[in-house]
């Protein structure tokens, strides 16, 4: 378990160099994408409006309040990543992305993208929505706005994190390895509770 | 004396909701610290380390725990030495629910359930959803509000078993579902178990087990074994907190029950996450209020 401090953009070297258990920080920008941001680039084939290589993106649908041409900060937290599992292989392959951080995981899908183009997943603690949100310094930027709250964020952060590599490029899952041991672990919790 | 105004029924109702979502009730906050101390598991002990920050942080900026404010739901208990016309509670609860949303503000997220039109107010048809109990003894209205996330919300289940299945079924359910929902509900939260009843009667004591404080038991004393058992063994899962394995992988199971039909054997599980907030107010004939959880 070591800890790395990490900046963006994301370079291949940056990613490879995790394995699930590491713990990272970041400084500099993530972008929060969601459902509807996804199902625009990819149902319907559009390329968002801004350059993802390298870059970390989290599944998020943020209270924002915008002021002008300012958005201000209401209450920014994560949502389940599992429903992005069909986005996030052409996500990585086709834009770039190095990191995706979420809750609850991705799957086997996404594990093979990760493996193939040097990427990760990095896991946040859910429902911590006051920490996430103090540590996003400024919404600098909102793309395909009509979306919002599933539009396209740009994050400036500071010491965003920690965050746990729970999916690495090396093809280890934290979520299917507990799982397993879940598994094993099951006959003898049953009998304990006089179900079988 | 003046006359009672609903109107503070709508304030506090509005204060309610906007505290449940900043303030952890102390034996949530206590039960989470506890689980840190005693965790051995790195990663989970990091976990812990940052939900206890996040606790901190939300009540120095007064920020929202989660960003999730969820639906509301207010638990009301009349009592008969202070009555009140219920209809005009119901509409102040709904009202404050409203405000809460509107005037903070936060993220609505009731939705037709067709449309998925969002009217960015918490409320709609059938919602605020309100449970209506009563008390002779009770010289106050008391309101418990719980906003209810759908991370953990969506986790829940309900199952009419049959008498021959016996109460193993239900063991084996409730630790089924805690495994299925994995990291989902973000753990560790509170199982809340309804037992018995009809369909419609287990779901809601099922939702009040998630309200009951951690550290309390049923007075049942078959009922607390069971709770504790399957604590013990959803703790032994080694799911831990956020799926990624540790210690404890839930705070407290709660069971609460009703008698059922000869031929019904029902069961329901609420899940709730570890932000298990709640928050209560008791309102007096005078116009006095008492906040607490």
């Amino acid at each position: 378990m070591a800890h790395y401090n990490l900046t963006t953009p994301l370079s291949e070297e940056d990613v490879r160099q995790l394995k699930v258990r590491d713990t990272v920080t970041v400084n500099g920008h993530i972008f929060g994408i969601r459902d509807a941001t996804q199902i625009r680039m990819f149902d319907h084939q559009q390329a968002p409006p801004v350059d993802l290589r390298g870059a970390i993106c989290i599944h998020t649908a943020p209270s924002l309040r915008k002021v002008g041409d300012k958005w201000e900060k209401i209450s920014i937290g994560t949502t389940t990543s599992t429903r992005m599992e069909r986005f996030t292989p052409p996500l990585i392959e086709n834009y770039g992305v190095r990191a995706v951080v979420g809750k609850a995981g991705l799957l086997e899908g996404s594990l093979d993208a990760m493996k193939t183009s040097g990427a990760c997943y990095l896991a946040i603690v859910g429902g911590a929505a006051a920490l996430e949100t103090t540590q996003i310094e400024e919404v600098e930027a909102v793309y395909w706005e009509d979306l919002h709250p599933e539009a396209i964020y740009k994050f400036r952060v500071k010491d965003f994190g920690p965050l746990i590599v729970a999916m690495d490029s090396h093809g280890n899952h934290l979520y299917f390895d507990v799982k397993k041991q879940i598994t094993q672990r099951l006959p003898e919790l049953y009998k304990r509770l006089g179900i079988e | 004396m003046a006359e009672f105004s609903y109107q503070l029924v709508e304030e506090v109702a509005k204060e309610l909701y906007i505290r449940a979502l900043k303030y952890l009730p102390p034996d949530v906050k206590e039960a989470l610290q506890k689980a840190h101390d005693r965790e051995t598991n790195e990663t989970a002990k990091e976990i812990f380390q940052t939900i206890l920050k996040n606790l901190a942080i939300a009540e120095e900026k007064s920020l929202l725990i989660c960003q999730d404010t969820g639906l509301p739901i207010y638990m009301v208990t009349m009592g008969s030495k202070f009555l009140l016309d219920g209809a005009k509670v119901a509409r102040a609860l709904s009202k404050g629910a409203e405000r809460a949303t509107l005037e903070h503000p936060f993220r609505g997220s009731s939705t037709h359930p067709l449309t998925r039109i969002n009217p960015q107010n918490s409320v709609g048809k059938g919602l605020p959803v309100i449970h209506w109990e009563f008390d002779e003894e009770a010289d106050y209205l008391d309101i418990l509000m719980v906003p209810k996330g759908s991370g953990s919300e969506n986790m829940s289940a309900m199952q009419m078993f049959i008498p021959a299945d016996g109460v193993k079924a239900l063991k084996k359910f409730v630790i089924d579902r805690v495994i299925a929902s994995g990291s989902n509900p973000c753990p560790p939260g509170i199982i809340g178990v309804g037992i018995g009843g009809t369909a419609d009667l287990v779901s809601v004591l099922a939702k009040k087990a998630i309200v009951r404080p951690v550290g309390s038991t049923n007075p049942d004393p078959e009922l607390a074994q069971m709770e504790k058992d399957l604590t013990d063994a959803i703790n032994a899962t080694g799911l831990g907190p956020m799926g990624l394995g540790g210690d404890t992988s839930t705070l407290a199971v709660h069971i609460e029950s009703a008698y059922t039909h000869i031929t019904q054997n029902p069961i329901a599980v609420n899940t709730q996450c570890w932000p298990a907030r709640r928050a209560r107010a008791k309102i007096f004939a005078d116009g006095k209020v008492e906040y607490g959880f």
